[in-house]
């Protein structure tokens, strides 16, 4: 199985090499990506059941030994995210297919979306602090060609923002990593989980500290968030939905990892991390409700949802991580859902502006069936599995006792349903026909948004399970012990 | 050696900081290059004090010189180069539509912005024109033509740009 380990990482390069040298032939592309990524799931799938069976599978680059050469290893966390992220990245690629927009516009698109598949998986699967740092790089290089893909003006200018803000948290990464290296002498997680625990209380708190602020810029929680609403909307809409579900959530995958494996118990940022997440929750949404178009309240609501996985973290209990495990599985895919949706009214309509929307209930039932499901999921109205993860959550949290940030998540569900209402009101109801003669929607962009619609209704039909799940993922994560076993083999 | 290492790492950070915070994306990449070579001094500071080449069968074993910072920072040398080069030919590309390099605001968020204070100011002027009641009137359209002229602000360029091409 550990051979299987590399595989996620390898073929998306392999086949994005293959995909630039077949550049003029874009049905071979096509079938390059869509074969690629079809196979990392299934692969994906297979290590997620043997994982959850046998426990951590790790392996070693080279065969080089675990504290000097490079380690991968898959715990439940890491199988979880990959099997989500690459069914995500699956449907998006058959959407862009499907719409054209950015898939014709550029030969560089998908060999560009293949390694962007490549860096998130390597992400994902790396054991080593370094590695995660080239494969963020890897992940936000290919990011920011296919921010930037069209060359129109209003892209140029929000890639600019979107690259220097991503640069500077790389910077600041390196910087970190030099920090590491110096006081603990190693970059191999497991082993860095030992050697933690013996610095200096302030030197280990600083450097968290450090990590947190990287990880918080990616993956845009308050106050470092105000890059994403700018720059996310101004994407073809197929590369914002990626965008909008995978790249900050890599960035709390991270913070989730460091935050548990390199601290001890005792020594946890519990109080930091919720104030944060109540701030990035309100923010978000209040955020989310001055907006006028439907990409950019969605933007919003990506800030505002991270407050919640943050949340679920701040617990530092089996039962709030697992709830923020399951609120991460549940926000990937309705929120691309939701672009998707966003997608299809804009390509119907013409123009994302609610003002200048309205009546797609009438002409489009679809669209409106596949937005309305999604919304009400995001704002957490029952069954959908919205509700599911946010229930999760606010158990975890009355638990312990945080009354405070609880009735904060509450009160956000309630104004996430406000801004989902104005979508609703603004652009599928209403007397108004769109612009004149709406242009048809191709079959490629409603089936991929209807697959993602369906597996979010799948989450809530098998949230037991999937919370069973994730309540084994949360008690490795706060153990960390196999995690440590699977990479040193002690 | 180590101290005075320590302190160029500090000025390359000072200045790419302020670099950083500068308009022009020129100077931004200037920032960001000064900024990742101070993290890269300080990644090769980590490794100790200087020693011999770490050569397998070479030199004494105890003298050799922590290879894996070095690794690191030739890794962290490739990528920069790579981004860099990115940012620059994307600063050409908005010089080219722009006519400058310089980070415009968000076009949208702006809006926003002025349609509330336009509002506010809307709703200002009309109390007091309800207050005084006659000669208000002038009052009252000049801050809805401001209004309009903010809003018009962000696209201003547009005409400059077909003259160019």
């Amino acid at each position: 199985m550990s051979a299987l380990l590399a595989l996620p990482i390898t073929l998306p390069l392999a086949a994005a090499a293959v995909s630039i040298v077949v550049g003029r032939w874009r049905t071979a592309q096509r079938v390059i990506g869509v074969a690629t990524l079809s196979a990392l799931v299934v692969v994906s799938i297979g290590l997620l059941v043997h994982v959850d069976r046998d426990g951590a599978v790790a392996s070693q680059a080279g065969g080089w030994d675990a504290p000097f050469g490079i380690t991968l290893i898959a715990d439940r966390l890491a199988a979880v995210m990959l099997v989500v992220s690459l069914l995500m990245l699956l449907a998006v690629l058959l959407y862009a297919i499907g719409q054209g927009e950015a898939e014709r516009a550029h030969v560089g698109f998908h060999p560009v979306y293949l390694v962007l598949a490549a860096g998130v998986s390597a992400a994902f699967l790396t054991g080593d602090l370094f590695n995660l740092f080239v494969s963020f790089e890897v992940m936000l290089t290919a990011s920011y060609v296919l921010i930037t893909l069209g060359g129109r003006r209003d892209q140029v200018r929000a890639g600019m923002t979107y690259v220097v803000i991503s640069l500077v948290a790389s910077a600041l990464f390196l910087t970190t990593l030099g920090f590491v290296y110096a006081s603990a002498g190693t970059v191999n997680l497991a082993d860095l989980a030992g050697r933690f625990t013996d610095l200096p209380v302030g030197v280990r708190q600083a450097l968290a500290l450090l990590l947190l602020v990287v990880f918080g810029i990616k993956a845009a929680v308050f106050p470092l968030f105000f890059w994403l609403p700018d720059s996310y909307p101004t994407a073809p809409t197929a590369v914002t939905a990626v965008f909008a579900g995978l790249l900050t959530k890599v960035g709390v995958y991270a913070i989730i990892r460091t935050q548990t494996i390199l601290l001890p118990a005792d020594d946890r940022p519990a109080a930091l991390l919720l104030a944060i997440a109540g701030a990035t929750m309100v923010v978000g949404v209040l955020g989310a409700i001055a907006q006028n178009d439907i990409k950019r309240i969605l933007s919003f609501h990506i800030v505002s949802q991270i407050g919640y996985m943050i949340m679920g973290l701040g617990f530092f209990t089996v039962a709030g991580v697992a709830g923020a495990v399951l609120y991460v599985v549940h926000h990937i895919i309705v929120k691309t859902t939701l672009f998707l949706t966003g997608g299809l009214v804009e390509h119907r309509a013409g123009t994302g502006h609610l003002d200048r929307l309205g009546g797609l209930v009438r002409t489009v039932p679809v669209v409106a069936v596949l937005f309305l499901l999604p919304a009400l999921s995001l704002a957490g109205i029952p069954p959908l599995s919205g509700f599911v993860a946010k229930f999760a959550l606010v158990d975890a949290g009355l638990a312990d006792g945080w009354w405070l940030v609880v009735a904060a998540s509450l009160l956000v569900s309630i104004l996430t349903l406000f801004s989902m209402t104005k979508i609703w009101a603004g652009a599928f109801w209403g007397a108004r026909e769109p612009s004149p003669g709406g242009r048809p929607l191709p079959a490629l962009m409603v089936a991929p948004t209807a697959a993602l619609t369906a597996l979010s209704l799948g989450v809530a039909l098998f949230a037991g399970p999937l919370y069973a799940l994730s309540e084994r993922a949360a008690s490795d994560l706060l153990d960390g012990e196999t995690y440590v076993q699977a990479v040193l083999g002690e | 050696m180590t101290v005075v290492l320590a302190a160029t790492a500090a000025v390359l950070f000072g200045c790419g900081t302020f670099l950083l915070l500068q308009r022009q994306l020129t100077r931004v990449l200037v920032g960001l290059a000064l900024l990742s070579h101070g993290a890269n001094l300080l990644i090769v500071l980590a490794a100790g004090p200087p020693g011999e080449p770490t050569f397998v069968g070479e030199g004494r074993r105890s003298a050799l010189l922590d290879p894996l910072p070095q690794a690191f920072v030739l890794t962290a040398i490739v990528i920069t180069f790579g981004v860099t080069s990115f940012l620059l030919a994307l600063a050409y590309r908005s010089w080219l539509l722009t006519g400058d390099d310089e980070v415009q605001d968000d076009v949208e968020d702006r809006l926003i912005a002025t349609r509330w204070s336009a509002a506010e100011e809307l709703a200002d002027a009309e109390e007091a024109a309800a207050a005084v009641h006659g000669d208000d009137l002038d009052h009252h359209d000049s801050t809805l033509d401001g209004g309009e002229a903010r809003r018009r602000a962000p696209g201003e360029r547009a005409p400059d740009d077909e003259v160019r091409r």
